[in-house]
């Protein structure tokens, strides 16, 4: 498929808040994605599931415009993301064009990655004040709020060196929050997590879900989460959706052997 | 002559000279703090001629001897219609020459901060700039300090050439004293002294208080 076969913009009345089309990753010679077609409706929680070299990251990856794209277009709300329009077709997105389009876009990572010489708040503020252009009072009311959602508004003035790596996440969560995305992105962000505290990030998210209409996608190891939380389960096998569908279906009656296999193996690694 | 009457008869000159030493040092500094910043952003850059410049720049001043680029800058340049005072050569070569090993340090640090930093950066739709300066440049910052140490110590003593194009610092005063006096080792004695004063005394205590502040700053002190 050439460039100019793709739509402008996605047609009225077919307009999910993603639609990966065609997309193809390559890294070198090593296909990592491979012609991918996913759709995630405004408000839905979907999750990626799948052994690792999968490609399951990849896909948050070049939703959040971290990796270039070899092949495709990604669409959000409606409009092309990874590219931008000249001369009435799609060529690939500049800088600016990415900056502006990206900014629907929030995403949590696996190491936090927040900000060591900012305070909890400070990090929350970052994004609003230096990005949006917002004032620094409306910038910090904002993340005080989200703060306190996340339960970490004892330690707003606490450096990230201080918090255990359950409390940065909290913190990570509200710092993406803040930027008020449309497309929340989660990328194994308990793998790093001690056990215990698996679960006070988890609640955040589960909060998220039940409370605000904002479209996720995420990508876990802990299956039980996954299950309790999303509306359906994307299971990636070698760069391509190998069985999607609702999790009880997933879980209870998968289709695919290689489906069985990995739930299996997960099972039994408890 | 003991040395008490030595310091006696020649401590006025000796120290005008290290006024002139000090000053010449920190005039130095910020050039090269600029031009290590400029020259390791610069080599960092996508742009060619950019990365070109900035190469072009720290392998010349790293790789030749800085007794040549004084010389240079003070004796050839006017050749092309550039005349600097000896004052100005002399802190604008010492500066250049140890910014262009600051370059490598600025580099070396810019990318040793985590690539999940500049991710974070760019996932909260940050441009190239905004991230450069407000998140990745900071903790670089915090990393280039111990090497920047160092290279201020290397900068103090390297100070002492401009001696050789008659600047009037502490080595130049020394060096005067000497060939009048014969006294070499009272001479060259005091001034070994001085020069080991404002390292140790000087130089590292403020680097190492200025390492204090940084980590602090990141809530790790």
């Amino acid at each position: 498929m050439d460039l100019s076969d793709y739509p402008l913009e996605l047609p009225e009345g077919d307009r999910p808040m993603v639609r990966f089309m065609n997309v193809t990753k390559r890294y070198g010679t090593l296909t990592v994605l491979d012609r991918l077609d996913l759709d995630v409706a405004e408000g839905e929680m979907v999750t990626v599931i799948g052994p690792s070299g999968s490609g399951k990251t990849t896909v948050l990856r070049m939703l959040m415009t971290l990796e270039t794209i070899n092949g495709g277009v990604i669409y959000v709300d409606g409009k092309p993301l990874t590219h931008m329009e000249k001369g009435g077709k799609l060529v690939p997105a500049n800088e600016r064009y990415l900056r502006k389009a990206r900014s629907s876009i929030g995403m949590c990572f696996q190491h936090f990655n927040l900000f060591p010489h900012m305070t909890a708040l400070q990090n929350c503020m970052e994004g609003p004040v230096q990005v949006l252009g917002m004032s620094k009072s409306e910038a910090r009311a904002r993340s005080e709020e989200l703060l306190e959602m996340v339960g970490m508004i004892d330690k707003k003035d606490q450096h990230p060196s201080r918090l255990s790596g359950g409390q940065q996440q909290r913190v990570a969560i509200a710092r993406a929050l803040a930027m008020r995305p449309k497309v929340m992105l989660f990328d194994e962000v308990t793998s790093a997590l001690d056990p215990e505290v698996i679960g006070e990030v988890t609640n955040v998210i589960r909060q998220l879900v039940a409370e605000h209409n904002l479209t996720m996608l995420m990508v876990t190891h802990q299956m039980g989460f996954a299950r309790d939380i999303s509306d359906r389960i994307c299971f990636f096998y070698q760069g391509k959706i190998e069985e999607e569908g609702p999790p009880e279906q997933l879980f209870e009656t998968p289709q695919k052997e290689r489906t069985q296999q990995f739930l299996s193996a997960v099972k039994d690694a408890g | 002559m003991s040395l008490l009457e030595f310091l006696q008869t020649y401590g006025s000159l000796i120290v005008s000279g290290t006024w002139v030493t000090v000053i010449q040092f920190l005039l130095a500094v910020v050039v090269a703090i600029l031009a290590a910043l400029t020259a390791g952003l610069g080599k960092l850059s996508k742009n060619v001629l950019i990365r070109g410049v900035a190469i072009t720049y720290i392998e010349i001043f790293r790789g030749t001897s800085l007794l040549v680029q004084l010389f240079w800058l003070f004796y050839v340049l006017p050749l092309f219609g550039i005349t600097l005072d000896k004052f100005t050569a002399g802190f604008l070569s010492v500066g250049l020459n140890i910014g262009s090993y600051g370059a490598e340090i600025v580099r070396g640090s810019i990318q040793a901060v985590p690539r999940g930093q500049y991710e974070a950066a760019y996932a909260l739709s940050m441009s190239p700039a905004r991230r450069m300066r407000r998140i990745i440049l900071p903790q670089a910052l915090v990393l280039m300090l111990p090497p920047w140490g160092n290279l201020l110590i290397e900068l103090l003593k390297g100070t002492a050439l401009v001696a050789l194009i008659s600047v009037a610092d502490l080595m130049f005063q020394t060096r005067q004293i000497n060939a009048s006096t014969f006294l070499s080792a009272q001479a060259f004695g005091t001034a070994l002294i001085i020069y080991y004063i404002l390292a140790r005394f000087l130089i590292t205590p403020f680097m190492r208080w200025l390492e204090r502040v940084m980590a602090r700053r990141l809530g790790r002190a």
